[in-house]
This record gives structure tokens, C-alpha cells and sequence, in this order.
């Protein structure tokens, strides 16, 4: 199977959709003739040309809301947010737009659109550079939000996404970009609203996802050594969330640890937690417990910032309180 | 002034008059507690959109904000699904989801009315982005409050449009009023056309008190958009007659009663009946038909809207997701 960047899974997926589609098309900052502020989108600007990888200024609440106009007739755009962080100028249009429209006409419209582009600190970029804004997204309903950890599911996710009706919000990490991994040759999508277990284990349920899945599948190996046998899950989408896949490791386990790049209060491994003990509480031995960054603004200071994010030792130190709980 | 296509006076007046009386009925079943949350009224603007939306094509677009009846039913929509719409009843527009201020018709190419300042001029703008992609010779009509001038959306809106040529025409409905605020204690654009020449979109501003000169500088406007590909500007200086919703007193704080009465004097309805009957287009007599003709629609309106279901509790969960 081809290796591939976490960050040419992604293009594969927009080439292959906007050669199946002509109405797909892609648009942001630097996408076109800078070939993308982080490669995402190298070489397409030569494929596509300038009608279907449109460079913008910086107005992210105009473009997005162009694209939501534009997926209203029937176009299917992805929108690429160079971060995250300034999608928050385009807020207004996501969530009173992208996503009203279908509820407030009474279903006579969709908007097939995504938006996509990374989140997530990324070595020292400092408090507004640095946000995991899941939370902010998950809350709304009529949105979907994805957030893959692998090139294989980066592809597939993201094709899925292309071809979906409903707005879909798809976040990556700068971290992940140069990321290598076995993406299956030729066509293939993945369901959004699918969970994966990344690693079977007995003792207790690690769930992270983006690049904290990377951390958990790290602090498994680390824990294997010390007898302790982990499963870890990706949730892959967060919403929906898959919470067969998740309770069915609870109920092997009994024990789980949620990992969150993002704030405590009020994040995506709050609602993950508060639907296990919905679903599975008897089969539960010990709290959960979640391993989040810490509830302050992301600092610059090299030290700072690692103590602000989540880490093997804090993973470790979580399954161990689950464990001997 | 020589024209192949006369104005079709009889068709502004009667669709005028139509939202005027509409309205009235509407300001009354909001009173009676059939009309809930937000009701902007349109009453002493309506030469607007019935002198623009009269003068589109079938294939354009119209995207406009939360005062959103006059337009609607310019565009064709059912005075009675529009008024079952405000009742939140299951056979309105949107299906009783929207309410008075998201009328959606998208049969007729009404795509919406919005009711965050300016959040809408980004998707007019997108659909005349996808008229531009597609190939299409449709423009879009995208009507606001000067209100909405000095947002953020607003100025995104019109640089992209102009720098990507898009077929739409902005129109800015100048009430002179943001809700109590006057244009002149919010915007340093107190001339509105500086904002279209900065992005250079061409300007016009339009009479919003004649139904005639608005559809006849539509008609041009809207046709240059569709033949040269790019964008327009139109200020339509108008009023309104009522308070800025429902909630709101028609006078007080901000404007005195002595004003609103100046500007009835330029009343768009009154204006044309004057006009078509001086010009013997039109009799007194007729003029009564007319009117008890449409006191009958809006009487089936007001019927229709109260005999209607409410939507089935089922449908809360309906159409927030594509399936």
C-alpha cells in the first residue's frame, strides 16, 4: 500500500472529488498560486485552474458566507481555513447560515458545503494561533464535525465529507500534516459517524482523537511495558459520535481515559464522558477521568507551553487513577 | 421618454396595495396575539421591492433581511402561506420553522430573509458567485437597511463582488433608521454611494417613494448587471411609517410624529393612484375594486393562516440534518 502525507491524503481526496464533480471546487487564503499556506493544496491551482481553486482575501466571513450562498444553488464548495482560529471571523456565517438555512425554510434548502483547515497547538505559535475550537463546532446541530488522525482516514473522511449534504466541519492539525501513513490505492470513502479501534487492549479505553490520538497510541506502548494492556479508540468524527464502538470497549474494559487537546470546561471529552455514563455506568469500574489542556490560554514559553497541553505522563498518570481506583 | 416595454403601473399599484393591506392585517394579528416575536412591518417602503422584484426575470435571485414580507410577496409567494407563516403554522413558507422574519420560497428564487445585520449579503453574494461558476445569466437582488452598511460583512461583500465581477445588485432600502438609530449618528458614509464608488461599483440612487422610477431604474440596473457581469449599487431612499418591529413605538425617542407625517406625504401608493388616475389609467371606482378585491385576498390570508395546523410535534426533529 502507498505512503502518504497526512497532507497529500487530503489533496488526493480534493482531486479525486473535484474530478468527479465539476461543481466541487476549493477556496481560502493562499490556496491557489502560494499552493497553500501549509502544501494541502499544492499543484492544484495547475490541475483545476483559477475557476476552481480560488484565492481570497483575507475575509473569511465573506468568503465562507460566499460559499454557503454558492452550496444553497447547488454548488458543493470546501472552504480551507488556514487555521481554525480564523474561522472564529466566519462564525456568524456557519452557524445563523450554513446551518439555519435548512431548519428556518422549513427543509426547501442544504448546503453541501466544507469547511475545512487545522486546529490545535503546533510548537509554540502562542494564544491565538494555537486553539482546538472542536467544542465550539459539536455544539451546533445541523453541523458534522470530523477530526481524522491518519492519511487513510484524512482520504476517505474527507471524500466523504465532499459528497455529504449537510455542512461538515473537517479539522486537521498542523502537527499532523507531515504525518506519514498507508493510504489504500484507488477509490474508497469512510463513513462519517465511525469509530476505529486503534489498538485492542484489555485493562482500560484510552479515546483521543487528531493528534491526541497519536498521544494515546504512544502512551499505550508506554504502558504496555508496564503490564498495562490499553485499548485505544478514535472516534474519527465527533459528531455524530459513534457510541457503539465506544461502549462496546467500555464494556470489556470498565475503565476509560478521554484525551482532549482542548480546554476542560465544556469540551467534547465532557459530552464523550457524560454519554458513557449515560449508556454504559454499570459496566464502569472507576470514574472517568479526561486529560485536557490546561484551562488557560495557550502561553508562547517553550515550558509553558508543554504544560499546557496534554502529555504521556498525564495519560499515564490518568490510567493509573482509573486503574488502581 | 420612448420605451418598448411600458410600465406595468396597474400590476406596482395592485401589488403595493397588496403588501400595504397585508401588513395592516399583520400589525393587527399581532396585536390579537396570533403574530408572535419579531414583526418588522414594510408599510411606506413598498415601492421598493415591488418597483425592483417587478422588474426581475424568473431565474434571478432574491436574498433580503428580516423585513422580509413586502418581498416575498412581490415575488409571487401565497399571501396565505406567507400569513400562515407568521401565525407558525404548519402550511406557511417555512413550514411554520421561520416565522416573519425567514420567509424562504425557494420555488420562486426567494431564497430567504435573514435577520442577522449584514450575515446575508455574503450568501447573495455567493449565489451570484455561483451564477458567475455555472454560467448562468441570473442576477441577484440582495436587499438591506443602511443599517447594515457599516458591517464588516457588508465591505467583505462588495470588494469580493467587485474584484470577482459578480452578477448581483446591492440594494440598500435607506429608511434612514438602524431601529432608533439615525444613519448620520452611525455611518461616516452618510453618503451611501462612497461605499459602492470605494469598491468601484457603480452607484445609483433611486427614488424609494416612486414605485415607477424604482422599477424603471431597476430594469436598467438589473439588465447592465446581467449583460457586463458585475456588480451595482442602488440607494433607495425611503421610509418607514411604523416602529422598527412590532415591539418598537413608531415615534418617540428618536423621530417625532410631525416627521413620519412629512413623509406620508410622499406616500408611494398614494402617489401612483394620483398619477394613474390624473393620466385616466384609472378611475376612483376602479381603485375601490382593486381595493376590496385585495381585502378579500388577505381576509382568505388571515382565514387561511387561522384554520391551519400547527406543525406536527414530529416535525421538530425534521430538517435539521439532511438524511
Amino acid at each position: 500500500m502507498p505512503v502518504l502525507a497526512y497532507r497529500d491524503a487530503l489533496r488526493a481526496a480534493m482531486r479525486e472529488e473535484m474530478r468527479r464533480d465539476p461543481n466541487v471546487f476549493l477556496m481560502g487564503e493562499e490556496v491557489g498560486f502560494y499552493n497553500g499556506a501549509f502544501k494541502v493544496s499544492r499543484g492544484m491551482l495547475d490541475e483545476f485552474g483559477q475557476k476552481r481553486v480560488i484565492d481570497t482575501p483575507i475575509t473569511e466571513a465573506a468568503f465562507t458566507g460566499i460559499g454557503i450562498g454558492a452550496a444553497m444553488v447547488g454548488l458543493r464548495p470546501i472552504i480551507e481555513m488556514m487555521t481554525f482560529n480564523f474561522a472564529i471571523l466566519a462564525l456568524d456565517q456557519i452557524i445563523n447560515n450554513a446551518v439555519k438555512v435548512r431548519s428556518m425554510s422549513g427543509g426547501q434548502l442544504s448546503v453541501p458545503i466544507v469547511i475545512r483547515g487545522p486546529g490545535g497547538s503546533a510548537l509554540r505559535l502562542a494564544a491565538q494561533h494555537s486553539q482546538s475550537l472542536e467544542s465550539l463546532f459539536c455544539h451546533i446541530p445541523g453541523l458534522k464535525v470530523i477530526a481524522p488522525s491518519h492519511p487513510r482516514d484524512a482520504k476517505g473522511l474527507l471524500k466523504s465529507a465532499i459528497r455529504d449534504d449537510n455542512p461538515v466541519i473537517c479539522f486537521e492539525a498542523q502537527a499532523l500534516y507531515g504525518t506519514t501513513g498507508e493510504v489504500p490505492e484507488g477509490e474508497y470513502t469512510l463513513p462519517i459517524g465511525k469509530a476505529q479501534v486503534r489498538r485492542e487492549g484489555a485493562d482500560v479505553t484510552l479515546i483521543g482523537w487528531s493528534k491526541m490520538q497519536l498521544l494515546c497510541m504512544k502512551t499505550a506502548e508506554q504502558l504496555s511495558e508496564e503490564g498495562i494492556d490499553a485499548e485505544v479508540i478514535d472516534p474519527c468524527t465527533l459528531r455524530p459520535l459513534d457510541m457503539e464502538t465506544l461502549v462496546n470497549s467500555v464494556r470489556k474494559t470498565h475503565r476509560v481515559v478521554i484525551v482532549e487537546e482542548a480546554w476542560p470546561y465544556a469540551g467534547v471529552s465532557a459530552e464523550i464522558a457524560d454519554r458513557i455514563y449515560y449508556n454504559a455506568l454499570g459496566f464502569l469500574d472507576a470514574p472517568i477521568e479526561r486529560v485536557t489542556g490546561e484551562d488557560v490560554p495557550i502561553p508562547y514559553a517553550k515550558n509553558l507551553e508543554a504544560a499546557a497541553l496534554p502529555s504521556a505522563a498525564k495519560i499515564t498518570a490518568a490510567v493509573k487513577k482509573v486503574m488502581y481506583s | 421618454m420612448m420605451t418598448s416595454n411600458p410600465i406595468p403601473r396597474h400590476l406596482l399599484l395592485r401589488q403595493m396595495i397588496l403588501i400595504r393591506r397585508f401588513e395592516e392585517r399583520a400589525a393587527e394579528m399581532y396585536a390579537l396575539g396570533k403574530i408572535a416575536g419579531f414583526c418588522h412591518l414594510y408599510i411606506g417602503e413598498e415601492a421598493v421591492a415591488v418597483g425592483a422584484i417587478s422588474a426581475t426575470r424568473e431565474e434571478d435571485y432574491i436574498v433580503t433581511s428580516y423585513r422580509d414580507h413586502g418581498h416575498a410577496l412581490a415575488r409571487g409567494a401565497s399571501p396565505n402561506q406567507v400569513m400562515a407563516e407568521l401565525f407558525g403554522k404548519a402550511t406557511g413558507v417555512s413550514k411554520g420553522k421561520g416565522g416573519s422574519m425567514h420567509l424562504f420560497d425557494v420555488a420562486r428564487n426567494f431564497m430567504g430573509g435573514y435577520a442577522i445585520v449584514g450575515g446575508h449579503i455574503p450568501i447573495a453574494t455567493g449565489i451570484a458567485f455561483a451564477m458567475k461558476y455555472l454560467e448562468k445569466d441570473a442576477v441577484v437582488l440582495c436587499f438591506f437597511g443602511e443599517g447594515a452598511v457599516p458591517s464588516g460583512a457588508f465591505h467583505e461583500s462588495l470588494n469580493l463582488a467587485a474584484l470577482w465581477k459578480l452578477p448581483v445588485v446591492y440594494i440598500c432600502e435607506n429608511n434612514r433608521y438602524g431601529m432608533g438609530t439615525p444613519v448620520e449618528r452611525a455611518s461616516a458614509l452618510y453618503d451611501i454611494g462612497n461605499a459602492a464608488r470605494a469598491y468601484d461599483i457603480p452607484f445609483h440612487q433611486v427614488d424609494g417613494m416612486s414605485v415607477t422610477a424604482a422599477y424603471q431604474q431597476m430594469k436598467e440596473v438589473i439588465e447592465s448587471v446581467r449583460v457586463y457581469k458585475r456588480p451595482s449599487f442602488v440607494e433607495a431612499r425611503t421610509y418607514r411609517y411604523m416602529g422598527h418591529s412590532m415591539s418598537d413605538p413608531a415615534h418617540g425617542h428618536y423621530r417625532t410624529k410631525a416627521e413620519i407625517d412629512e413623509h406620508k406625504k410622499n406616500d408611494p401608493i398614494f402617489q401612483l393612484t394620483q398619477e394613474m388616475i390624473q393620466a385616466s389609467e384609472m378611475t376612483p371606482s376602479d381603485l375601490t375594486k382593486m381595493e376590496a378585491e385585495i381585502a378579500g385576498i388577505v381576509q382568505e390570508a388571515v382565514d387561511f393562516a387561522e384554520a391551519s395546523p400547527e406543525p406536527a410535534l414530529s416535525a421538530l426533529t425534521e430538517d435539521v440534518w439532511v438524511e
